[in-house]
């Protein structure tokens, strides 16, 4: 018997409510790692507020998230990360008057040792840290194509290459699970064939779980391994793309009947 | 090590700091009579307003978060320094304001204005810096009104030991409160303490801390969600700008002669008022250390030459009676800052010594640009 890959984020009846409203209800989801899912669904079906509930922005009204089995129930957003779940947005969402690789480096001020004193003092220490800082995120820039960017202002890099760089920035938070939110939104096809490489290329060399909210079907269906699709905040079909493209519930929920 | 040019950038700073101070302290040190009974006052004016400015800058500029209340700070600082020396006088620690005692109580008081107006940051900033925006600019100026009140009716402050709501004129005998001679001796501590402040400011926005209140001002939810505990840096700077605002009040106290609650306060009309330092780093540039510094010298030599110049004597009559309300001059030559130059004097980087040789070249681009965009125009 072949023993069965345990997932790495895993949600257990996850829902929530805002006043009388189930924004969404009894959502379960397991990825593993290395595993790429696809998150769809019509406008205002919930898929945000799932991205928001898995990263603890929102406090799930029922059910739970795992991380490698262990619940996140009660922790702040920042926990999360720590944790190891990252996340892009889907209105961009940068620091506009920091540089490129400051952007980056700013998602290692958690793994970062030195405090105050190292700081104030300029202790070997702090340099060293800040050293080993900088060649880290140079290699993260590299992978997402910004490395002749780095000193540039976040805000003066165009469209595509700012959504990049907001991924970059989720990578170096050393997650586990990374959630794209429409990360083709607004996208050309050529920046969005670009965009694909960078995601394949991040899950063969960091061996991490993604899920993806896409509009974009050609995309959804090229690289996702599983697709689960939302409407109303209720799952209405899961699986492989094939079947999902075949589905006559989710041609009627994008369609209408 | 410090790789490229690190090194001899700290290396060029350091040398031209320690120049200005030797030579700052040889020019005023052997001055006349006008250099001990106007410049050097000053000059510790200066000093004050240039942290006052920079440690609000911390907490407006890089953090993005609007306080009102910094003067409340500075005046714990203030007391707490005043009420020290004071103490130590009073247990016979020193009999003079001279010699290796007065100085070690001098050091001390400093430091531990900055500790206890750190101790009071903490404390305010942590249920405070839960609100953002207008509530957070409401419930600071509501702090800097609580500090004075509370200043005024503790008894070892207010009505028994030094008089109604003022540290009165024991401290000018006994005390902290310098007279200009003794201004002109310890000038080396206020311009010392001016240049640690500063480094240890430069060091801490240059750092780790740096970056992320910076992303914080940028982007609150996506820094939350790089990892940033929000809440604790808010508080953290928030303690940092603090510290630096009781050491001000440290420097304030030994530069006048007795303490009033009045100087701290919000309707305070002169150029020490929370709403007036907020002026300073908005003229300086928000985020900008050195700009906050030199917004904080020109607009103390403003309102330094508007009350004592001979110029304003020597303009029309019209103007003349513009002048004599300092304040409407303060808010015209912000809206033309703002106007002119929204980021600040500063435009959009830091002074730096080891930029002057690029100067030339930027100037070139400046004007290169322009000629650029008229001539699209023309086009057009």
């Amino acid at each position: 018997m072949s023993e069965e890959k345990k997932p790495v984020l895993e949600t257990r009846g996850l829902g929530i409510s805002f006043g009388g409203l189930h924004a969404v209800s009894d959502f379960n989801i397991s990825i593993c790692s290395g595993e790429l899912v696809g998150l769809i669904g019509p406008n205002g079906a919930g898929k945000t507020t799932v991205f928001n509930l898995l990263t603890g922005v929102y406090v799930p009204t029922e059910g739970t998230v795992l991380l490698n089995g262990v619940p996140l129930n009660g922790k702040k957003v920042h926990q999360f990360v720590a944790a190891g779940v990252a996340r892009t947005f889907q209105n961009i969402r940068l620091f506009d008057d920091m540089t490129v690789i400051e952007n980056v480096k700013v998602a290692f001020t958690k793994d970062i040792k030195y405090g105050l004193v190292d700081a104030f003092f300029r202790t070997p220490r702090f340099w060293r840290e800040e050293e080993a800082m900088t060649k880290k995120a140079m290699e993260l820039l590299a992978i997402c194509g910004l490395e002749d960017k780095a000193d540039v202002l976040a805000s003066s890099l165009p469209y595509g290459q700012q959504r990049k760089l907001e991924i970059a920035r989720a990578l170096a938070t050393d997650m586990k699970v990374l959630l794209l939110d429409e990360p083709a939104a607004g996208m050309n096809p050529t920046e969005t064939a670009e965009l694909l490489a960078c995601i394949n290329t991040i899950r063969d060399s960091f061996g991490i779980a993604i899920l993806l909210i896409e509009h974009d079907m050609s995309l959804v269906m090229n690289v996702c391994e599983r697709i689960q699709v939302i409407d109303y905040g209720v799952t209405i079909a899961s699986g492989l793309p094939e079947e999902i493209a075949q589905n006559p519930k989710v041609i009627a929920a994008y369609l209408g009947e | 090590m410090k790789k490229n040019g690190i090194g001899r950038r700290y290396l060029i700073n350091f040398i031209a700091t320690a120049v200005f101070f030797i030579l700052a302290l040889v020019v005023c040190g052997n001055g006349g009579s006008r250099m001990k009974l106007s410049v050097v006052p000053s000059i510790w004016q200066c000093c004050y307003l240039i942290i006052m400015a920079a440690s609000l800058n911390l907490v407006l500029g890089f953090l993005g978060q609007l306080s009102l209340g910094h003067c409340g700070f500075m005046a714990v600082g203030a007391y707490s320094a005043a009420l020290i020396s004071l103490a130590f006088q009073r247990a016979g620690f020193y009999e003079e304001k001279s010699g290796v005692a007065f100085l070690l109580v001098l050091l001390l008081s400093i430091v531990a204005a900055g500790v206890l107006a750190a101790l009071l940051g903490v404390l305010v900033g942590i249920p405070a810096l839960r609100l953002k925006g207008d509530y957070l600019a409401i419930i600071t100026l509501g702090f800097g009104m609580i500090i004075v009140n509370v200043i005024n009716n503790i008894p070892f402050c207010g009505q028994q030991g030094l008089g109604q709501g003022s540290a009165s004129s024991a401290l000018y005998a006994t005390g902290l409160g310098f007279s200009n001679d003794e201004k002109v001796q310890y000038l080396w501590v206020a311009l010392l303490t001016v240049i640690l402040c500063l480094s240890l400011m430069f060091m801490f926005v240059r750092s780790k801390y740096g970056r992320a209140i910076r992303s914080i001002r940028d982007n609150e939810i996506a820094s939350e969600s790089s990892g940033v505990n929000v809440n604790y840096y808010k508080v953290l700077t928030f303690t940092v700008s603090a510290f630096f605002a009781g050491v001000t009040g440290a420097l304030y106290a030994c530069s006048n002669a007795a303490l009033a609650t009045t100087s701290f306060a919000f309707t305070n009309g002169s150029i020490l008022n929370s709403v007036f330092i907020v002026v300073m780093v908005v003229v300086g540039g928000m985020g900008f250390l050195t700009g906050s510094v030199i917004a904080a010298v020109v607009l103390f030599l403003l309102n330094y030459t508007i009350k004592n110049g001979a110029w304003v004597a020597a303009l029309p009559a019209f103007l003349q009676n513009v002048f004599t309300y300092p304040m409407l001059v303060y808010s015209i030559a912000l809206i033309i800052v703002i106007v002119f130059r929204p980021k600040g004097i500063m435009g959009s980087s830091e002074f730096a010594l080891c930029d002057i040789p690029k100067w030339k070249g930027w100037l070139q681009q400046y004007f290169a640009s322009r000629k650029a965009g008229k001539e699209e125009l023309r086009h057009e």
